[in-house]
């Protein structure tokens, strides 16, 4: 453990990191082989496997073409400021820069934003910046100038301006309005209601009331934003890190003023997305140099430039009461929640949509009211981190349902059993199921271990001192895909005259293996092993739209649309000798064979006409999850498919210190269908060491601590022993049943870590991560027994 | 620094050579980088610099009759692996909590005090052995008591041409027994918060002397003093209920982005009696 105690990256869960080098130091490693029709299921070795551990990956940082002019970013050093620049050519000259860029050399339009109806961030600010880190200007020019230049020498005159800090700063009646048109700086306003929620909790029997704040916290992605942009007569290329290239090519035709089809995103391999690169970080910079100087031109976000920069997960401010039956049965919950989403909208509409969808967590809630607000502050743009805000939601909701089912008097675990959501019963939207809810099935699979673990802590307790151990638990349901909205993705599979198979798979891997497991699902669709599968991947030059890497929709809508495109060229085979569906092919080099019955048909694929994709037989499928518009109360039908999971944490508070120790996490979730299970326990563990850093350290402070020591992201020895329990509950719709896991997995360990605070010392925080000093001081305040001095 | 398109890196490997080119230079030094790199941020380095990382007399940690002397080279690894008296348990410590085994196998600890900051995990260890350094330049050589060399924050009294030749810790006490107790909020590279190092050294169930130092809770670590003249003559049996919070006057810890100002005061007391609990408890 001590030997990768100096790696960072959380992301990986650390766990699979020391088993790897285990088995590395161990035996040959086996490489990916499955016959034909068992890769679904198969815990296969990722097909970028080998390039990564390699070093062969390439990367945003990496395949620079030679000569290309380096590019430096001029950024805003306070909230708020007004700005004039000096004179800049005279800059150029005295430091030999080839350039220098400011909104005036923005031929198209200087606003992008990932949602088009609210696109409001200049690539350079005009006359006002709104956060500190915006950028103003951008110098271009060989590497030796650009490195050498000391930017606080640039020729700018800033003239700070008052700045809104917070949520209630950005409300009060008369403050400065951000943008024009959000009227007390309120993006947009969530709303989900059902039922009488007053009426419901008048009448309950048994109440709750919970208040909590979260902070911002940084994706702290280990690969920072990086790439190059090259011209290519009246095509602008851009080769970074990115989880949208499809949405990039869209922003980047709009700055530049030019024609999507003249723009063409290559993503590279990505070191840890989460969210924060769907947004545009270096593209329109790189962008605009290298369509102006028609010079490839790259770059690479330091560390604090990307800290200070980039979208972050959105500190939530929340209110929630619920209210019971004495039997324990849910009847309402009322939940509000403010969401500080910065200076710019970003993924702020999205998260007030998706959380007032989820606030009942995955239980029957017959009475329902959800209101959430984003309101913008002059701090960093928040956006997309894993879970849209069902995180921090979680983290409320969770801690109120162990109060209720406290006061009430029944088990935490039983309750929420109790409550599960099921098949038939509705959810807060109205949407019945029918199929595949399997949350109960969750809980039930924790039952053994939060029987042991409850009897270990009090036994543990009943003679500790200073150390009080304690167990949580905590339930999670995240819908797959976009919430309410198309989000099409389009598989393209080849047949090549070789015998290989071509599949074009636009669907970005940020690093969770969803290449592999597109390919899996298509290689089993078809009927052929994944070995004769050659990958075209994420160019849009070269691949359909798979949409955008997030959402948990890339196992799902894309691995559904590669099912269909598999199925699809299996049947175009077919047709070709006329057999019937129940035939089998076989795949051999140059020819393939169909079995029918005792018929043997065996075409020469050298013999066929190659089409115009270069193939002898081509096949292409579309798949969009079917959803409904919400209507004004929220009702209707968000999501096709929900994924579902419940955590328990086991920890130990040091009540002398204010310090906890997570012990072990058990983790249970539903899959539908585990098409790789090994990848679906890495998402799993990277999803819990994400949840035990936004429980117990992670917290970035806009204008403090830009840097990862100030900024504690867990490390190996931070992680305990997580065990994965996968259930399958199938959804029919869902490629072989399966669902999302990516962020479903992050979701219930804060909110079971901090159950587990209040099992072990019967405090909450109305301020999350429990650091050890909040913690401390909570034990202080509330005269904890047997935690004071003396 | 550039002169003429030519950047200065200079890279030693006598003392001699290396403080004439520190001189001539007026460069800066790197040992290690640990601390040196990440103080740049995106500049480029302004100065010169003087690598002092082959320099042969700064090398290793050897035993003199009166003191232990640890050369100015020498790294954490080196010290950790280095056959020490058990007064040395309390630094060995510390060294392993420094950042992450990359971290120990490059940083230098003279680099750790010639940084100077208040939350250098060495300095109560090394204040508790009552350690001194020596310091050379080209004319001459100095030594100064470690409570003498680090002024404040990132503030020592080493003048720009000496180098830190050697950190000496007096032999008078090589069969105390030493504890170190960090706290942070996480298990690997961490700034600390609060840092604690106790010696004591024990006569026949007695303290004959007790030395307690406190990091991260004041512009530079502190030895606490009164606790330490309250501890001299006592009996080892409840030794943690004779620290209590008056004994830490000398501090003055701060608010920031880590901890509060009062964590720190109410942490490093826990610390403190914990620290000495357990170093009793080895005896």
């Amino acid at each position: 453990m001590d030997a990768i105690g100096g790696v960072l990256c959380r992301c990986t869960g650390y766990r699979k990191i020391i088993s790897a080098v285990i088995d590395a130091g161990r035996e040959q490693i086996l490489m990916s082989s499955a016959p034909a029709g068992t890769a679904v299921g198969n815990r296969m070795v990722r097909l970028d496997g080998l390039a990564k551990i390699t070093g062969k990956e390439i990367y945003g940082a990496d395949e620079i073409p030679s000569g290309a002019l380096l590019l430096r970013v001029i950024r805003c050093p306070f909230h708020r400021a007004g700005f004039q620049f000096g004179d800049l050519e005279k800059y150029a000259k005295q430091n030999a820069i080839t350039c220098v860029l400011t909104a005036k050399d923005v031929p198209g339009e200087n606003r992008y934003g990932v949602i088009p109806k609210f696109a409001d961030q200049p690539v350079f600010a005009e006359s006002e910046a709104r956060f500190k880190g915006e950028a103003v200007a951008a110098v271009a020019g060989a590497q030796a100038a650009v490195e050498k230049l000391d930017l606080t020498q640039f020729p700018v005159v800033w003239n700070e301006l008052p700045a809104l800090m917070t949520i209630d700063q950005a409300l009060t009646p008369g403050a400065p309005q951000l943008h024009h048109g959000r009227e007390q700086n309120v993006l947009v306003r969530g709303r989900v209601v059902r039922g009488d929620v007053d009426a419901a909790l008048r009448n309950a029997e048994i109440t709750a009331e919970l208040e909590v704040e979260t902070g911002f916290v940084e994706h702290a992605c280990i690969e920072p934003e990086a790439g190059f942009a090259r011209r290519a007569g009246d095509t602008i290329e851009i080769q970074a890190c990115t989880q949208s290239p499809y949405m990039d090519r869209s922003d980047i035709a709009r700055i530049l003023g030019i024609a999507e089809a003249s723009v063409r995103i290559i993503p590279t391999a990505v070191g840890g997305g989460f969210g924060t690169k769907l947004d545009l970080s270096v593209q329109p910079f790189l962008a605009l140099a290298a369509w102006k100087l028609n010079l490839p031109v790259r770059m690479v976000y330091s560390r604090t430039e990307s800290m200070i920069s980039t979208t972050k997960r959105h500190p939530a401010r929340m209110w929630a009461k619920a209210g019971a039956g004495r039997d324990g049965k849910l009847q309402a919950l009322d939940f509000r929640a403010d969401f500080n989403t910065g200076a710019y909208s970003s993924w702020g509409p999205t998260v007030s949509a998706r959380v007032p969808v989820h606030a009942s967590g995955p239980y029957f809630v017959p009475h329902y009211r959800a209101l959430t607000r984003a309101v913008h502050t002059h701090l960093v743009p928040a956006g997309a981190f894993r879970g849209f805000g069902v995180p921090q939601m979680a983290i409320a909701q969770e801690q109120l349902y162990d109060e209720l089912a406290d006061r009430v008097g029944m088990d935490r675990l039983e309750f929420r059993i109790l409550n599960s959501l099921t098949n038939d019963l509705p959810t807060v939207t109205g949407q019945v199921l029918g199929e595949g809810v399997g949350i109960r099935a969750c809980f039930e699979a924790l039952r053994p271990r939060w029987k042991a673990a409850r009897k270990e802590a009090v036994d543990f307790n009943s003679s500790a001192q200073h150390l009080r151990r304690g167990v949580g638990v905590a339930g999670m349901w995240y819908g797959c895909g976009n919430t309410s909205l198309p989000n099409p993705s389009t598989m393209r599979v080849g047949l090549k005259s070789d015998g290989r198979i071509a599949l074009h798979q636009g669907a970005v891997d940020i690093g969770q293996g969803s290449a592999t497991v597109v390919t899996q699902i298509c290689a089993d669709a078809l009927g052929c092993s994944i070995d004769r599968f050659d990958l075209l991947s994420g160019d849009t030059s070269i691949t359909p739209d798979c949409g955008k890497t997030s959402a948990s929709r890339q196992t799902f809508v894309s691995g559904k649309a590669a099912y269909m495109a598999g199925e699809a060229l299996r049947r175009e085979i077919l047709r070709l000798v006329k057999a019937c569906d129940c035939a089998k092919i076989s795949f051999e080099n140059g020819s393939v064979e169909v079995h029918e019955d005792k018929k043997l048909h065996r075409i020469s694929l050298a013999d066929l006409p190659i089409d115009k994709h270069g193939y002898v037989l081509t096949a292409e499928a579309t798949f969009d999850p079917p959803t409904r518009a919400l209507d004004e109360n929220g009702q209707g039908m968000p999501y096709a498919v929900y994924g579902f999971g419940a955590h328990l944490a086991e920890i130990e508070v040091d009540t002398e210190l204010g310090t906890i120790k997570v012990l072990r996490i058990t983790a249970a979730h539903d899959v539908g269908r585990a098409i790789n299970p090994t990848l679906i326990e890495g998402q799993i563990e990277g999803g819990v060491a994400q949840g035990i850093g936004m429980a117990l350290m992670e917290e970035f402070f806009p204008g403090k601590g830009e840097n990862l020591h100030d900024y504690l992201i867990p490390s190996a020895g931070d992680i305990p022993p997580i065990e994965s329990i996968l259930i399958e509950d199938p959804s029919s719709i869902g490629p072989y049943g399966a669902k999302g896991i990516g962020e479903q997995a992050v979701i219930p360990t804060a909110p079971a870590i901090l159950n587990a605070l209040h099992d072990a010392i019967g405090i909450r925080l109305r301020k999350i991560p429990a650091t050890p000093d909040r913690v401390r001081a909570e034990i202080l305040r509330c005269g904890i027994t047997g935690a004071s001095r003396g | 620094m550039w002169f003429a398109g030519v950047y200065v890196y200079l890279r030693p490997t006598t003392l001699e050579e290396a403080l004439e080119a520190l001189y001539q230079s007026r460069g800066e030094l790197l040992a290690g980088g640990t601390d040196f790199y990440p103080s740049l941020g995106e500049r480029l380095p302004a100065k010169p610099i003087v690598d002092i990382t082959r320099v042969r007399e700064l090398k290793g940690i050897t035993r003199k009759p009166d003191l232990f002397r640890i050369g100015g080279g020498a790294t954490w690894t080196e010290l950790i692996k280095a056959p020490l008296p058990r007064c040395f348990d309390a630094l060995k410590a510390a060294a392993r909590e420094i950042g992450s085994v990359q971290i120990q196998n490059r940083g230098t600890v003279a680099g750790n005090l010639c940084n100077a900051s208040p939350a250098a995990d060495s300095v109560p260890a090394l204040l508790a052995l009552d350690a001194a350094v020596e310091l050379a330049s080209r004319s001459t050589v100095r030594r100064v008591a470690l409570q003498d060399f680090i002024l404040g924050n990132r503030k020592t009294a080493r003048q720009a041409d000496e180098i830190l030749t050697a950190i000496l810790v007096p032999r008078a006490v090589d069969d105390a027994l030493s504890t170190f107790l960090k706290l942070g909020a996480r298990r690997y590279l961490v700034i600390s918060i609060a840092i604690v190092a106790v010696v004591l050294d024990i006569e026949s169930g007695k303290i004959r002397d007790a030395r307690v130092a406190v990091g991260s809770c004041s512009v530079r670590a502190q030895r606490l003093t009164d606790l330490e003249q309250r501890l001299r003559g006592a009996s080892l049996s409840d030794i943690a209920e004779l620290a209590a919070e008056q004994h830490l006057k000398p501090l003055s810890p701060i608010d920031d982005v880590r901890a509060s100002a009062s964590y720190r005061f109410d942490s490093a007391l826990t610390l403190v009696r914990r620290a000495l609990a357990q170093c009793a408890a080895k005896c």
